[in-house]
């Protein structure tokens, strides 16, 4: 944690910041549009329906593996304790897909299924962020 | 847009002096080359020029780095590699509606030896939902499309594809003295080279080099004064469906499914009439999702199309015979080299690996995470 973490940190906007502050206190929440229900990432305008009477609402945390990549070569340097690792698009139990990390110890296709559960883990990198991360249940 | 199909033609293109592996060489100059090398390809004077647009960087740069001061018509339209098949369609509109006359489009990336890269949007969306997790880089964003594509329509068969798509490409590229690589490959070669982010090897990606290019688009009555046959403009299409990869609506589909049909429609041409296809393929699996979502093949049957080296020379298909930004060149923006290729083989310019007389031909380019596509059809009378 904090002086240690070497990759990049995400920059909370105004639209995001309920959505950063509820990962630090490790719940996800989602934006939802009366039309077109719950969506990522978080903007108060819907997309697509373009509406402002939007709401945030809490997650399941639940989720199954959409598709993924075992990343071999690290993409910045901060990366390269953590080769291999799995980037992932996970689609949540609300329906909406959302990008992220599977958490797991030398990641194989085998070991990784579309389809599979998956349950939300919080990874803490500083004071003011944590990073929603899924693994198998 | 039908009535516009042959009123444009592409009457001047070439790289920089060199592409390649070049040191010391500033993505300006790398534009002001090609952009000289184009104009003297298309036998004009730097005065003929009253419209200049690029992607990437500004055109106030490169306009002014040329020392073009009497621009009337101005586009630096940048969403990625796509965006210089776009141009063509913009530059079409711009001399139709009177902007301008003649337009050059110019492209100078230094994607391998740039002595200082810009950093991320902090505010961008990808800053805060991808990037922390190491979604950086393409070879990452498009091997998660990949991997989908392998559980729609089998891993095995999309893996033969994608070696079928290395291996063709690169013996094009032994035909193409300009191309960065220089050996063979076989297909152990693609299986056995290392993993990049599975499920792409080494061999599924472009290479990264540095160079530039440019063309010129006029309307008909300068491009018939001019010394070389002019290259028609028969279709355009463009557009995008999403930005980063995980807001893609369809990781299988690009929105080649809507910018071909529509490209092919406005040329008045059908899949069977196209001579050559110009397919962007910064991965090989970007040119397998291409080809299906143009409509040369249905979803999943791809690897069927690649099959037996058809894409490869003395196919039934010739495809990315510059040796593709696979193995021939690719300085992050490669959608100008697709342009560049097609008009030299229409011209019969090719050298080695000529087409014979080849009278049209369909480019795909895509840019941004698989998001945006520009698609144009050329021929040549």
């Amino acid at each position: 944690m904090s002086e240690e973490y070497k990759k990049p940190i995400p920059s909370p906007q105004g639209e995001s910041d309920f959505y950063w502050e509820k990962a630090k206190q490790e719940e996800l929440w989602l934006r939802e549009c009366p039309v077109n229900g719950p969506y990522f990432y978080p903007r108060d305008i819907s997309p697509g329906a373009l509406r402002k009477d939007t709401k945030w609402i809490k997650a399941s945390g639940k989720a199954t593996l959409f598709t993924y990549s075992i990343v071999h070569r690290a993409p910045l340097p901060g990366f390269v304790d953590d080769v291999p690792f799995v980037t992932a698009i996970v689609e949540l139990e609300e329906g909406p897909l959302m990008p992220t990390n599977i958490i797991m110890d030398e990641p194989t296709p085998e070991k990784l299924k579309i389809g599979m559960p998956l349950v939300v883990e919080f990874e803490h990198i500083n004071d003011k962020i944590a990073l929603p991360k899924f693994k198998p249940v | 847009m039908s009535d516009l199909s042959r009123s444009v033609a592409i009457v001047g293109v070439a790289e920089s002096d060199e592409v390649g592996k070049i040191e010391n060489k500033s993505n300006l100059q790398f534009h002001a080359e090609a952009a000289y090398n184009a104009i003297k390809d298309a036998g004009m004077k730097p005065s003929d020029i009253d419209g200049i647009v690029t992607a990437g960087t500004s055109t106030l740069n490169t306009a002014e780095f040329l020392g073009l001061n009497k621009i009337k018509y101005t586009d630096s339209t940048s969403v990625g590699g796509s965006s210089f098949e776009i141009h063509i369609a913009h530059a079409m509109a711009a001399i139709n509606a009177g902007y301008c006359e003649t337009v050059l489009v110019t492209h100078g990336e230094a994607g391998r030896s740039a002595r200082n890269r810009p950093g991320p949007n902090l505010s961008d969306p990808a800053s805060q939902y991808e990037i922390p997790y190491g979604f950086i880089g393409m070879p990452i964003n498009y091997s998660m499309a990949c991997r989908r594509y392998m559980h729609l329509y089998g891993e095995e068969r999309t893996r033969q594809a994608l070696a079928e798509i290395a291996v063709s490409t690169r013996k094009w590229a032994l035909k193409n003295p300009k191309a960065y690589m220089k050996d063979p490959m076989t297909f152990d070669d693609y299986h056995e080279s290392r993993w990049i982010s599975w499920p792409f090897h080494l061999f599924d990606c472009c290479i990264v080099t540095d160079g530039g290019g440019a063309y010129i688009v006029t309307k008909k009555e300068i491009a018939n004064s001019l010394p070389k046959k002019p290259v028609w403009v028969l279709g355009v299409s463009e557009g995008h469906d999403h930005g980063i990869i995980s807001q893609m609506p369809d990781l299988t589909r690009t929105w080649a499914k809507h910018t071909g049909p529509e490209a092919l429609k406005m040329a008045g041409l059908t899949h069977d009439d196209i001579d050559l296809a110009m397919i962007y393929d910064s991965f090989t699996y970007t040119v397998l999702a291409t080809l299906e979502s143009l409509g040369f093949c249905k979803p999943g049957e791809g690897p069927d199309f690649v099959a037996n080296q058809r894409t490869a020379p003395g196919g039934d298909f010739p495809m990315n015979t510059n040796g593709g930004g696979l193995s021939y060149c690719h300085t992050g923006m490669y959608g100008m080299f697709l342009v560049l290729e097609a008009v030299r083989q229409l011209r019969g310019e090719t050298g080695e690996r000529q087409l014979d007389d080849p009278k049209t031909c369909l480019i795909n380019g895509t840019g941004g995470a698989l998001s945006s596509t520009g698609t144009i059809v050329l021929a040549i009378d």
